[in-house]
């Protein structure tokens, strides 16, 4: 018990909740601009998110894709490597899940397993590009990655447009039956809004980030990579083959993550005119997360919360989305330039000590 | 406590500047009660509200037009205010939640806008069967959603007549956003316009993939201006800035280049200096249309198409001022010819 109050005063939480709230006051502070109600506008968002158990479950949709997207970003971290590909990583595991999902017909014991399994090597893959053109010839990951985003986006929509999309419509065929994750009887607890086993797996993901990185000798390594390559190879472990491992296993999460959303929410893939964002949105949740598995389900959480309630803000208070951008941006700019919250944080954390002894 | 402060006023300096960009925001909403109808008791204070795509309500296009519409018909029947209200859509995902916010709050009238949004109204539709929608562009099989479509092909056709009369170098362009049945319509229309007038004008056609990329519709006109190409139609959303952008850039230089709107009379939001004229889709009319029948106790679900004999489709007003008589002249006949069924534009 004791460990687990230790962590929730330790610095790393702190900071991160003090800039949440810095974060929350600055979006208050501009809807009061806007000529807004703050407090209607907050409260709005907290009864959209659990006025009903629709939106509750719909929610926990939100929620889903950003672990898998935030846990590809915190693995690479992990690594020393900044994986912005996450996005096309996770269009790539749609894609994968796709292709299997309407193309095969298997008992539904093998097929969806199958799909979620082709998203996660598909990611995999994807992310292992950018590894091996850092490991193999020095280019920047950041680079690569964004531009792998693009190629993963219009690829979709060829595979897309090219074998699965019957004429004169902008969907693919759904995928068979077999292959839906979708949770029928939780759904309909839920009214309707579509839940699935992608949520359970993402909670299990994160799991499996932990016990690989500090529970074995191969996350040994990758962190030592991170923490400092150099020494890392003076100390005989082989440095480009744990970056491309790294950014095979951050590619593998969005791909499950991609993998999930369609299997469990659309069941189809739709022509997209653009990114889906839980790649990007990914990123912070992995920067709000400390790059911590327990971390990226607790900010993705909270990023689905925000992203799901704007919608509330704007309908019951008449705020407009544009705004609950500005809150989330403040988040976003807190955490990252902590050591302004450090100022707010010092005094408490000092008062603590002098308390405690 | 010096760091305290420099990062306090850093904070207020950057608060006061995104303060700076909002103060606007509240004069967008009409005030409900202006409207003029005297005593007039409305027949039903009904609720109607509206789901964008990712476009949003400032999209200068076809979501802006429907929320007009919705701010009109809220007037015309002098509801409160917050009888009408929209929601914008972030991504495709948003579309169920979104409008499923509104059918389980009761609202009398949920729109969709879009094609794009076809699948996910079905779904809503089916899960609500008490629950009356609409959506545009899209066809939706359910008893209790009203489909409306528009002949776009039978307005861009009297675009391309306007375009092939006015175009200097024989060649004109199409700027798409997405390749699906609605965009389609636009483009085969608009071809046929051309063609009929002049069967030797080359009609260069591009698909940008999106409907909320201005900057690909910039670099997609530069490249058709610059391959000769002097009057564009573009049928592209926000993706169609880009284009008015470019033509901007361009007269500026000196060259004759123009642009022909869509969606809404584009020239109020562009200016006279670059576009020709506007297809105009009524999709505000059709809102209200929907709407009213519904207040009046007549709305039913099935598909309706709107087209020129409807005043659905047409060019817009304004065209006087840089379209000169005798091509309106021809652009009335054949409209005549469409309407009687002399001409049939083709659609696929």
């Amino acid at each position: 018990m004791n460990r687990v109050i230790a962590v929730f005063t330790k610095e790393s939480f702190l900071v991160p909740a003090v800039a949440i709230i810095l974060g929350l006051l600055t979006g208050a502070i501009a809807m009061l601009a806007g000529g807004f109600n703050p407090v209607d506008a907050y409260m709005a968002l907290i009864k959209k998110v659990f006025g009903s158990a629709y939106n509750f479950g719909e929610t926990i949709r939100q929620i889903t894709p950003l672990i898998f997207t935030g846990l590809a970003v915190a693995f690479a971290f992990r690594t020393g490597l900044f994986n912005i590909g996450a996005e096309g990583q996770f269009i790539v595991g749609m894609i994968a899940s796709t292709v299997v999902g309407v193309s095969f017909d298997l008992p539904a014991i093998i097929h969806a397993p199958l799909a979620i399994l082709a998203g996660a090597v598909a990611g995999g893959l994807w992310g292992a590009i950018a590894g091996y053109l850092k490991a193999a010839r020095g280019v920047n990951e950041v680079i690569t990655s964004i531009m792998l985003n693009w190629v993963a986006l219009y690829l979709a929509n060829w595979v897309m447009n090219a074998f699965f999309i019957p004429a004169g419509k902008q969907t693919s065929e759904e995928v068979k039956d077999s292959a839906i994750i979708t949770i029928g009887w939780l759904a309909e607890m839920f009214d309707n809004a579509r839940l699935h086993w992608g949520t359970l797996i993402a909670v299990l993901a994160a799991i499996f980030f932990y016990i690989l990185l500090w529970k074995t000798k191969s996350g040994f390594e990758l962190r030592s990579v991170g923490l400092n390559p150099h020494a890392s190879e003076y100390a005989g472990m082989n440095v480009n083959r744990n970056i491309v491992k790294a950014m095979f296993f951050g590619g593998m999460f969005a791909g499950i993550g991609g993998a999930t959303e369609i299997l469990g929410v659309f069941h189809y893939q739709a022509i997209m005119t653009q990114h889906t964002g839980y790649g990007f949105d990914g990123i912070a949740v992995a920067l709000i997360g400390g790059n911590t598995p327990f971390g990226v389900i607790l900010a993705a959480i909270l990023f689905g919360v925000l992203t799901f309630g704007a919608s509330g803000m704007q309908f019951s208070a008449g705020v407009p989305f544009e705004l609950i951008r500005v809150v989330i941006a403040s988040v976003i700019f807190f955490v990252a330039a902590h050591g302004i919250v450090k100022i707010f944080v010092k005094p408490i954390l000092k008062k603590k000590k002098e308390g405690g002894n | 406590m010096k760091k305290v402060l420099s990062v306090l006023s850093v904070a207020t300096l950057s608060l006061s500047l995104v303060l700076a960009g909002c103060g606007s925001k509240p004069e967008a909403q009409p005030q409900g009660q202006t409207g003029s109808n005297g005593g007039a008791p409305a027949a039903k204070a009904i609720k109607v509200g509206m789901v964008t795509d990712v476009g949003g309500v400032n999209d200068n296009s076809f979501n802006q037009s429907a929320w007009e519409g919705l701010q009109k018909l809220q007037t015309d029947l002098n509801l409160p205010k917050e009888n009408v209200n929209y929601l914008q859509s972030k991504s495709d995902a948003d579309y169920v939640p979104n409008l499923t916010q509104f059918v389980k709050d009761g609202w009398d009238l949920t729109w969709g806008i879009g094609f794009l949004m076809g699948d996910h109204l079905k779904k809503v539709a089916d899960e609500n069967k008490n629950a009356k929608l609409a959506i545009i562009d899209a066809e939706v099989d359910a008893p209790n959603v009203a489909s409306v479509l528009f002949k776009e092909h039978e307005g861009s056709f009297l675009a391309g007549v306007v375009a092939a009369k006015m175009t200097k170098t024989k060649k004109v362009g199409f700027v798409g956003g997405v390749d699906i049945p609605v965009i389609k319509r636009f483009d085969l229309g608009f071809e046929a316009g051309v063609k009929a007038v002049d069967p030797s004008i080359q009609v260069i056609k591009v698909y940008t993939g999106a409907f909320d990329k201005p900057d690909m519709g910039k670099s997609t006109a530069s490249s058709m201006y610059g391959q000769g190409v002097d009057i564009i139609f573009h049928a592209s959303g926000g993706t169609g800035d880009g284009v008015f952008n470019e033509a901007k850039d361009r007269k500026a230089k000196g060259e004759n280049v123009w642009v022909i709107g869509v969606d809404k009379d584009q020239s109020l939001t562009f200016g006279d200096e670059i576009t020709l004229t506007s297809m105009v889709k009524r999709v505000d009319e059709a809102v209200i249309r929907v709407a009213k029948d519904l207040s009046e106790g007549k709305f039913q679900g099935g598909v309706q198409w709107l087209g020129l004999a409807e005043n659905g489709v047409g060019l817009a007003d304004t065209s006087t001022k840089n379209v000169p008589e005798d091509v309106l002249k021809l652009v009335e006949e054949y409209k005549q010819k469409i309407v009687k069924g002399e001409i049939t534009v083709p659609d696929k």
